[in-house]
Parts: structure tokens; C-alpha cells; sequence
């Protein structure tokens, strides 16, 4: 029939509605049906795929982004912290050497004062006696001298 | 008349002239399934090696298609909206794609060395059967989108801000598929005359620029159809709130 008719008469216009109409309206549709499952869903699939994927790395990396800024945050703190430990323990030793060098200082003063004033006091005693000695040697003297000159009386 | 008198002189022009091919006592116009059927064949050929191999690192065909893909998508849920736009893309993208590859099938390809007993090979989107048919396909869709969505509430839309709409909305619903299928049938005919008269008049060089204009033409005719269908389909899908 088809064969038979394949040259078939001509007629029509431009306007000319037949059943070439639904015929290439059912086409349409078969065409969708066979777009959607050779094209739009494999290709959707893949490329919602990668979305995904492209997404979901993103997101991973901007917590792991965070993280990384807590962990720079918590490091910073503790930086700080060792910063005046480390600034206090300095002071503490430095107190510590002034306070003994104070102390060593007040030790050497005194016992040096202690010195001092032993030998003040050996020196006064050694006058003191040398001052006795001195006027019993001129008592001695005078007892002579009055004596002998009594004695030539 | 002058117009038919200009249609025997150009020989070359046969205009409303068809392939009739009869099955039983139905009549079929041959060059339109012809050159649609070469055209889908070649369209379905390049999908099928563009898919052939997909790999998560597009190379080749397969950017291509992800790159159409991603156009579809785009116009798809920029008309129709986040929600439902996924049903209705692979509609969308087949009207686009049907009549993108009708359209440059029918510019692109010399048909006219093929000589047919009566009428001639072209874009099947010239002849005003295949235009009626994709404007009514939308028509069905954008009711049954809307139905299937809204229920009954779909009709809210026909009195939307106020029921003095009424009319002009039930107007719509003729003047919609009347004004897709004319502008698309009107544009790719205009264009495949024009072509036909300038290379008949003056075979050299001068039909260039205006087969270029034409494959522009077309390939805003196949963007505007789909764009228009999907945003009919997003009109009825739509939440008036």
C-alpha cells in the first residue's frame, strides 16, 4: 500500500492538515521517551553526580577550613599562655637572683661590720692597755724620781 | 494571479507542494517523516555516541552533551520553577532539540539535490502539521502539568487577580498553541523561501548572508518554542498566593 502510494498525487497547500499531524505527534512523544533515557538521565545522572561530588567536597574542605582556623585559634591562646608563663618565670628567677644577691650582699656587710668592729675593739683594748702600761711606767718613773729625790733630801 | 504564475516560473520553488503518501485512507505528508527521520536518526546517533562512555572527566562528545544538558536545564528550571521543573525537562529538552535539529537539518543540509516526484525535502518544522502537532503536545502538557499539580485548584489560574480574566485567560488557551505553532511554521518557511528566491535569482554569494540570518533565525525559533513551552507549563504550575 505504502509502496503503492509512495508517489502518490499532489495536492494540498500550505495549510494542508492531515494525519501527518498526530502521526508526528506520537513521534514527538516516542522521541521523549527515547531522549529521557538515552540522554537526560544518563547525562543528568553523571552531571548530578559531580555536582554532588563538587558540593560535598566544598563542604569538607570548608570544615576542615574551620577546623584548621579553631585549631590556629586554640594554638594562638596557647602560644600566649606559654608567652607569660615563660615572661613570669623570668621575672620570678630575676626576683629570686635579686633577693639573693641582696641577701649575699647584707651577709658580707655585716660580717664585715662584725670585722671591722672586732679589730675596732682589739685596737681600743690594745690602746687601753698600752695606755696603762704607759702610766704605770710613768708612775714607776715619778715613784723614782720622787724617791730619789727624797733619798738626796 | 502573480503569486501562482511565480510558482510555475520558479520551478525550483514548490511552494504547499507535498509527498502524499496513503496508508489505507489516511494521508501522510512523505517528506516531512522523511527528513525528520533523518535528522532524529542522526540526532539519536550523536546522543548515543556522546553516552557511549561516560566517565566523571568529560572529554569529547560527552562535554558537549552535558553542555546541552546543562542549557536545558537551565531554561527548564528558569521557566518552570525549582519544584517540578525535573519531570518536565526531558519534554522541554526533546521540543528543543526536535526543533533545533528541524530547523538547522532543514537550513543546513542541501535537500533540494534530493529530487522527489512531488514536492521537496526541508525542514520538517516548515510544514504546518508538525508545528500543530508540538504547540498541542504543549497545550496537553502545560493542562496536565497543571492538573496533576493543582488538582482542581488549577483552574484558579483562568480567574487569577480577578474573574474579569476569565475570558481573555480561556482566549489564551487557543491563541497559545495558534501563536507557537504559526511563529515557528511562519519563521522556518519565510526563511526557506527566502532562501529559495535569492539562490533561484542570484546563485552566488548573495544567499550567504541570509542562510546565515536563517541559521540564526532557527536557532532562535527552537529557543523560543522551548522557552515558551516551559514557561507555559511554569505558568500553570505556579502557586498564586
Amino acid at each position: 500500500m505504502l509502496a503503492f502510494n509512495f508517489f502518490g498525487a499532489t495536492e494540498g497547500g500550505l495549510f494542508d492538515i492531515n494525519a501527518t499531524l498526530p502521526l508526528m505527534a506520537i513521534q514527538v512523544v516516542a522521541l521523549t521517551y527515547i531522549l529521557n533515557s538515552l540522554f537526560f538521565k544518563p547525562v543528568g545522572n553523571i552531571v548530578e553526580k559531580r555536582e554532588k561530588f563538587v558540593s560535598d567536597n566544598i563542604i569538607e574542605a570548608k570544615n576542615k577550613l574551620s577546623e584548621v582556623k579553631k585549631l590556629e585559634a586554640d594554638l594562638l591562646t596557647q602560644l600566649q599562655s606559654a608567652r607569660t608563663e615563660a615572661q613570669r618565670i623570668v621575672s620570678e628567677a630575676e626576683n629570686e637572683s635579686d633577693k639573693l644577691y641582696k641577701e649575699a650582699l647584707e651577709l658580707a656587710n655585716n660580717e664585715a661590720n662584725a670585722s671591722k668592729e672586732k679589730a675596732r675593739l682589739e685596737i681600743e683594748s690594745q690602746t687601753s692597755a698600752a695606755r696603762d702600761q704607759l702610766s704605770k711606767q710613768a708612775d714607776d718613773l715619778s715613784e723614782l724620781i720622787v724617791n730619789r729625790l727624797i733619798l738626796e733630801k | 494571479m502573480f503569486f501562482n504564475s511565480l510558482l510555475t516560473n520558479f520551478a525550483a520553488l514548490e511552494v504547499g507542494q507535498h509527498l502524499y503518501w496513503q496508508i489505507g485512507n489516511i494521508r501522510l505528508h512523505g517528506q516531512v517523516f522523511l527528513t525528520s527521520w533523518i535528522l532524529l536518526g542522526a540526532l539519536l546517533v550523536f546522543i548515543s555516541l556522546g553516552t557511549k562512555k561516560m566517565e566523571n572527566d568529560p572529554k569529547g562528545l560527552q562535554n558537549l552533551l552535558e553542555f546541552l544538558w546543562d542549557y536545558i536545564r537551565d531554561l527548564a528550571r528558569t521557566q518552570i520553577g525549582e519544584k517540578v521543573y525535573r519531570d518536565w525537562m526531558p519534554f522541554i529538552g526533546t521540543l528543543f532539540l526536535f526543533v533545533f535539529v528541524s530547523n538547522w537539518g532543514g537550513a543546513l543540509i542541501p535537500w533540494r539535490l534530493i529530487k522527489l516526484p512531488s514536492g521537496e525535502l526541508g525542514a520538517p518544522t516548515a510544514d504546518i502539521n508538525t508545528t500543530i502537532a508540538l504547540a498541542l503536545l504543549v497545550s496537553l502538557s502545560y493542562f496536565y502539568a497543571g492538573l496533576s499539580n493543582k488538582g482542581w485548584r488549577y483552574f484558579e489560574y483562568y480567574v487569577h487577580p480577578t474573574p474579569i480574566m476569565l475570558p481573555f485567560k480561556i482566549l489564551e488557551d487557543f491563541t497559545k498553541p495558534l501563536s507557537l505553532s504559526f511563529r515557528l511554521f511562519g519563521n522556518i518557511l519565510a526563511d526557506e523561501l527566502v532562501v529559495g528566491v535569492l539562490v533561484f535569482l542570484v546563485p552566488l554569494i548573495l544567499p550567504i548572508p541570509v542562510m546565515f540570518l536563517g541559521l540564526f533565525t532557527s536557532a532562535i525559533q527552537a529557543l523560543i518554542f522551548a522557552t515558551l513551552a516551559a514557561y507555559y507549563i511554569g505558568e500553570a504550575v505556579e502557586e498564586h498566593h
